[in-house]
């Protein structure tokens, strides 16, 4: 038992440490780059070609390929994001900090992205490229919780005072973020019952449901590896002042 | 002030008709209230840490959250309780039904403190910055939207004639929750901020 613990424990400090987790990026980030494009090209090219029309909406339908992963990967990424945040506070580790600098702007296009494909949707399916739909709304209250994050790192100048200030923020966030959903769903039902509803299929027969998924994991895969390789470019850039970096930077540009 | 000053606007720019008037006041009384306590919210933190205060508060040997609580009781006492009281002055102005007035002014009660607490995390983080107001608003208002949506729907609810008790006790459990929790956020902001 405790030696399973040491086990575990080592590695938590390994994968801790920005060196190490350099190297384990640096092999892992290509296979994950190459999931992920597959599995988008594969997803997209089986979704928008291949996959039924939908029986009420035609092919205007196809844009739940780019607009469900997108909007998927928006909220997951914000809560990462907020683990991040309690690992920082809690184990003061500088990886997690870094983690959250390479992914906050990743999480900020997907959900400006998710509102985008929602609008182009909205526009053939409900007649309006806006609703203050439980879901839009809830989406637009998370973009603003990105903005949040960016402008507090960006308006204070010490690096460490900075990712401690929003991983605080991260994690109060992400505690609202169900309560928020929740308001606004029950705000939705008080106020309009049900004038839009979302004409999804009661079940989505599996030609069409099997694309959604592997374009999904596709974007998943390609967050896995945007996210390793933007970590270590954080790494570079922050740990430039010790040895390994500079003897890696120097190996990789003679 | 700000609050009445703001709701004596409201006719002006929508007209007078009370039926209109009427069916807005319960949104237009929560978010001016919003607001109005966002306008106060930055200088809660600001003046102690201009001189020094807050650095000797976060010296001092009693926990620090203790002392961030009576700064947000405070802040509350001067800025939430006077907008619960004059609600329903604002709300005869609004041309609210009457019913509906107690419902207003106890989802303020509830509300109010939320909204300090939340807004003191805000606060704390944003202490020690040169523009930190609007980013307070930022960083603040998007936490504000469970708030708004509850108490706005209560009173609409009681206007509407259905009762609102299911979100006064959503209200109600927000507000300890978030009273429970938010000090120790809002002192562990204090304490980046400061380092």
């Amino acid at each position: 038992m405790s030696s399973a613990m040491n086990v575990l424990k080592s590695w938590w400090h390994r994968l801790g440490s920005p060196r190490s987790f350099y190297g384990i990026a640096g092999r892992l980030a290509p296979w994950f780059l190459g999931v992920g494009v597959l599995g988008i090209v594969v997803g997209f090219a089986w979704g928008l070609a291949f996959a039924p029309q939908d029986y009420l909406q035609g092919n205007s339908f196809r844009i739940i390929y780019v607009h469900v992963p997108t909007a998927i990967l928006a909220q997951s990424v914000y809560m990462m994001v907020g683990a991040a945040g309690l690992v920082l506070l809690v184990w003061r580790m500088k990886l997690a900090d870094m983690f959250m600098v390479a992914v906050v702007p990743f999480g900020m296009s997907m959900t400006a992205l998710a509102l985008i494909t929602g609008a182009i949707w909205g526009k053939p399916t409900w007649g309006t490229w806006w609703v203050w739909d439980a879901r839009t709304t809830s989406m637009l209250v998370l973009l603003f919780l990105y903005f949040g994050l960016m402008a507090l790192r960006q308006a204070i100048p010490r690096e460490e005072t900075a990712g401690r200030a929003c991983a605080l923020l991260a994690v109060v966030g992400t505690i609202n973020i169900p309560i928020i959903k929740y308001s606004v769903d029950w705000w939705l039902t008080l106020h309009q019952p049900s004038t839009f509803k979302l004409t999804e299929a009661p079940s989505m027969p599996p030609e069409m449901y099997l694309p959604l998924l592997v374009s999904v994991l596709g974007f998943y895969a390609l967050f896995g590896g945007l996210a390793f390789m933007r970590t270590a470019n954080v790494i570079l850039e922050r740990e430039r002042a010790t040895q390994w970096v500079q003897a890696t930077v120097r190996q990789h540009v003679q | 002030m700000f609050f009445v000053l703001a709701v004596a606007l409201f006719p002006l720019g929508v007209g007078p008709g009370p039926e209109r008037l009427a069916e807005l006041a319960p949104g237009v009384l929560w978010v001016l209230a919003l607001l109005s306590t966002l306008l106060a919210l930055d200088g809660l933190f600001r003046r102690d840490y201009d001189d020094g205060t807050l650095e000797q508060m976060v010296l001092h040997a009693q926990p620090l959250f203790a002392g961030v609580i009576a700064k947000i009781a405070a802040h509350w006492l001067v800025t939430g309780l006077p907008l619960v009281l004059l609600s329903p002055v604002a709300a005869l102005m609004l041309n609210l039904p009457s019913e509906a007035f107690g419902t207003l002014m106890v989802t303020l009660l509830l509300g109010t403190p939320v909204l300090s607490v939340i807004g003191a995390v805000g606060a704390a983080l944003t202490v020690n910055l040169k523009r930190g107001s609007l980013l307070l608003a930022l960083i603040v208002l998007p936490l504000y939207v469970p708030v708004l949506i509850l108490g706005s729907g209560a009173v609409a609810a009681v206007v509407d004639g259905v009762g609102a008790s299911a979100q006064l006790a959503w209200m109600a459990a927000l507000a300890s929750l978030s009273i429970t929790f938010a000090p120790f956020a809002a002192a562990m902001g204090l304490k980046v901020g400061l380092e």
